[in-house]
């Protein structure tokens, strides 16, 4: 369908002023948080309500006109990137917190709301919405369903998917769909948890029901320096073989560690090669006894400089270090990858010298930011998209070290999803007999392949070739 | 009506074959789920003798298992390392298959902790409805690649497929439990308890409530701060007894060995606040209750036929899983279809093998 038939099919719908179509204002939606990746919407639509959304995904299902789900854009695997000939169904309109029930300990929510703002909701009740990923002041509950998002507090209570329990969705052809219920427990397949990290291939999610959890009672955060990464990674294996479940365990090298005291002065030590943040949370009792044993384990692991959080002023800088990580580094490169795969925990100091090792050969800065206690790695790959070749470069560096995850028997992706951008590694790790599974799960829920076209699944190379050029 | 036709594959190729040539096909474990039966005309695939743990590197905190593998011989190894599954996996004792506990999608108290069968499944591989043999998943604690299929199997009583391998996360076991039990003099009181407890910020392993008015909390962690845990939990409690060797109640609760011979057992989700409205149907009949989870779940026994209990869920809109005594339909109360499930069930088993969704 050309551009003018599709904006006056829209023009139906919506009044002018929630259609975009200008290139000026199309510019703002030609890429998510993955910016190597770019493609100009047809236009871009801003439902306010529930039903605009359903008659929006049933007038491109009986047109055959692809869209693109969106919420605040934060995607780092290109999961949100708009395709050329289809729309963009920007959802940050549908904002609302429907229901808090602080006593079920549950929230129904709209999916365009920001997730932070559910756990400032659910505060004064001593609630939470557990799931934390770095972006949560700006990325949406939509978002973090679609593409099963995680964070720094998986290690105890999981990832999104842990944490929905119910949803009403659109799917690709029009129908609405309800399932899953209020209770922590279900009876029949678990199709939230199917839902849940479908990266939009399905259709849209129209209200999520989600878990809250009571906020702990007292938190020990402890900050360690070493003088070399392999040092910090041996200190998490034995962290965990000691039997303590932290609630977080996490590791920065040199140039994150450098990057984040730059921009947001968290107060790390200085010259570390390596730092390792754990948090301990529950009972007061609980954490104090964890705590004894924990910095007896930090203290033999090696560590030269070990710190307490003072306070939870303390506690805060120090994660938002680490938060702001990503983002920090954008002051060390004019460009960069954020990679996301994960290793078997104990291969970790494999990994890492691994990729130390391929750093060098492509003479790309590489630095690591990571979910240490999930093995989920983060390695930024620094480059300069000006100079000719980097950015190839810099994607064949970050596809060997997906290769490597893969080999080592860990995953492509913990927590950022396939998107556009690990769609040829999908069939390195699974066969083409479970992809097909999964194609025909597609295809069940959308015949005509228009909820987010061109994501997930590996696409031939030769059509792979031409989009890239 | 019921089939005498049983195939017990002794590799994953045979069990493709068998799930290829039978026109109805279902999957069975150890059959501790007494009341889940085979759909009519079904011929019974016997999966135990696909067992054994293929993977477990306890520095891991992870293994993989075949499906048929008994989950008490995985409890037992996990034990000997320091480690356990944290929810309880119901009727391990019974003899309860690793499958088969995910396929049925139960668990046990301990869920209340950290969640449940869902929660801890990290992978699968399955044969499909036309024999093919799908990995989904993965054998690491975080993933996201590729649909979920190792949850959506959560449940599924074989009819989106035949489970071969399994694979889940495990935690560190506690070096120390006790369990803390509180009367109140009605069912109302206890059930505020419940409710208080359930959106304070005490770490719990385990939440129940036995009507008539006792609730169960079990609390686990390490020595040195139990007693002083304890204390502050009978302080806001107003009172409690400590069982210190709680080992053995807790089991009994597991194997449901409260449950009168023959009879129905049946799992209700519900939701803390709804407990009182159920409980108060439920008083009047022939039955007896069982509220875990913090009162996220109903286990309710039933003397006899459950026509008139899956009439009353359907008044209150609950949907519930026949588990225990004569076989039956395995879904009561609330009807519940959805275009997503029958769109799932055409993807995975388009001919009808595993017989059709109820």
């Amino acid at each position: 369908m050309d551009r003018a038939r599709v904006l006056q099919g829209l023009r139906t719908l919506y009044p002018e002023s929630r259609i975009l179509a200008r290139p000026a204002e199309l510019a703002a939606y030609e890429s998510d948080a993955l910016t190597a990746f770019r493609a100009r919407p047809l236009a871009v639509v801003l439902p306010e309500t529930r039903e605009e959304v359903v008659a929006t995904v049933r007038w491109c299902h009986r047109h055959g006109v692809p869209f693109v789900a969106r919420g605040s854009g934060t995607s780092l695997s290109g999961g949100s990137l708009p395709v050329p000939e289809g729309i963009v169904i920007a959802l940050n309109r549908l904002n609302r917190i429907l229901r808090l029930d602080p006593e079920e300990r549950i929230a129904v929510v709209e999916p365009g709301v920001v997730n932070l703002d559910v756990s400032r909701a659910a505060a004064p009740f001593g609630l939470y919405y557990a799931p934390d990923p770095s972006s949560q002041p700006v990325c949406t509950i939509g978002g973090n369903v679609a593409f099963n998002s995680g964070g720094a507090h998986c290690l105890k209570y999981g990832m999104t998917s842990n944490h929905v329990l119910a949803l009403e969705v659109v799917l690709a052809d029009g129908e609405v769909v309800r399932f899953g219920g209020e209770s922590l427990e279900g009876v029949g397949p678990d199709l939230v948890g199917l839902f849940v990290g479908s990266e939009g291939l399905f259709g849209i999610a129209l209200e999520v029901t989600l878990r809250l959890v009571p906020k702990p009672e007292a938190y020990r955060t402890v900050l360690a320096a070493y003088r070399s990464l392999e040092a910090a990674g041996d200190a998490v294996a034995q962290v965990v073989a000691s039997g303590l479940l932290p609630g977080a365990v996490e590791i920065m090298d040199r140039l994150s560690i450098e990057a984040a005291e730059a921009a947001v002065h968290a107060g790390y030590p200085e010259d570390a090669a390596a730092l390792l943040i754990v948090e301990l949370e529950g009972e007061e009792p609980e954490v104090e006894a964890e705590l004894a044993e924990l910095l007896e384990v930090v203290r033999a692991s090696g560590a030269y400089e070990v710190r307490l959080a003072r306070d939870e002023a303390d506690r805060q800088r120090i994660w938002k270090g680490r938060k702001g990580a990503f983002s920090a580094v954008g002051r060390l490169s004019p460009d960069y990858l954020v990679q996301d795969g994960v290793v078997p925990r104990t291969q970790l100091g494999t990994a890492l010298a691994e990729i130390e090792r391929l750093s060098r050969r492509y003479g790309l800065r590489v630095a690591n930011v990571f979910h240490a206690g999930d093995g989920n790695l983060h390695p930024l790959i620094l480059y300069d998209g000006r100079q000719p070749g980097q950015l190839q470069r810099a994607e064949e560096l970050a596809g060997e070290i997906l290769r490597l995850c893969i080999r080592l028997g860990g995953s492509i992706t913990g927590e950022h999803g396939v998107g556009m951008e690990k769609r040829q590694y999908l069939a390195e790790m699974f066969s083409e007999p479970d992809l097909e599974v999964m194609r025909r799960l597609r295809r069940a829920m959308d015949p005509g392949e228009i909820a987010n076209r061109g994501k997930m699944f590996p696409v031939p190379q030769k059509l792979e070739a031409a989009v890239a050029s | 009506m019921r089939t005498d036709a049983v195939l017990r594959p002794s590799d994953v190729d045979s069990l493709r074959e068998a799930v290829r040539q039978q026109p109805r096909v279902w999957p069975k474990g150890a059959g501790t789920k007494t009341a889940l039966a085979p759909p009519e005309g079904a011929v019974v695939v016997d999966v135990s003798q696909l067992r054994g743990v293929l993977d477990y590197d306890p520095a891991e905190f992870t293994f993989t298992a075949l499906a048929g593998t008994p989950v008490r011989e995985v409890e037992q190894l996990l034990a000997r390392h320091g480690q356990y599954l944290p929810f309880d996996p119901p009727l391990s004792a019974a003899g309860a298959t690793l499958g088969g506990t995910l396929a049925s999608g139960l668990s046990g108290p301990g869920r209340y902790r950290y969640g449940g069968v869902r929660d801890f499944v990290l992978g699968v591989r399955f044969v499909d409805g036309q024999g093919e043999l799908v990995r989904a998943g993965g054998k690491v604690v975080k993933n996201a690649a590729g649909f979920d299929l190792a949850k959506l199997m959560t449940g599924s009583l074989g009819r989106l497929g035949v489970l071969v391998e399994v694979s889940f996360k495990v935690f560190p076991a506690p070096r120390a439990r006790a369990s803390l039990r509180v009367d109140r003099a009605d069912f109302e009181a206890a059930w505020g308890l419940l409710r208080a407890l359930y959106t304070s910020s005490f770490d719990l392993e385990a939440v129940d409530l036995v009507p008539p008015g006792t609730v169960w909390v079990r609390v686990a962690g390490r020595p040195e701060s139990l007693p002083t845990r304890l204390q502050r939990l009978r302080a806001f409690l107003q009172g409690g007894e400590v069982v210190e060797d709680d080992s053995r109640i807790w089991e009994e609760v597991r194997e449901f060995r409260w449950v009168p011979s023959g009879w129905t057992l049946v799992k209700v989700p519900v939701t803390p606040r709804r407990v009182l409205d159920l409980e108060r149907e439920l008083v009047p009949t022939a039955s007896l209750r069982r509220y875990s989870a913090g009162g996220n779940v109903a286990w309710v026994a039933w003397s006899e036929e459950p026509t008139a209990l899956s009439d009353l869920l359907d008044r209150l809109g609950l949907r519930a899983l026949r588990v225990l005594g004569p076989p039956g339909p395995p879904f009561l109360g609330r009807a519940d279809s959805d275009g997503f499930s029958s769109r799932v069930k055409q993807a995975l088993d388009p001919v009808g093998r595993f017989g059709p969704y109820p």
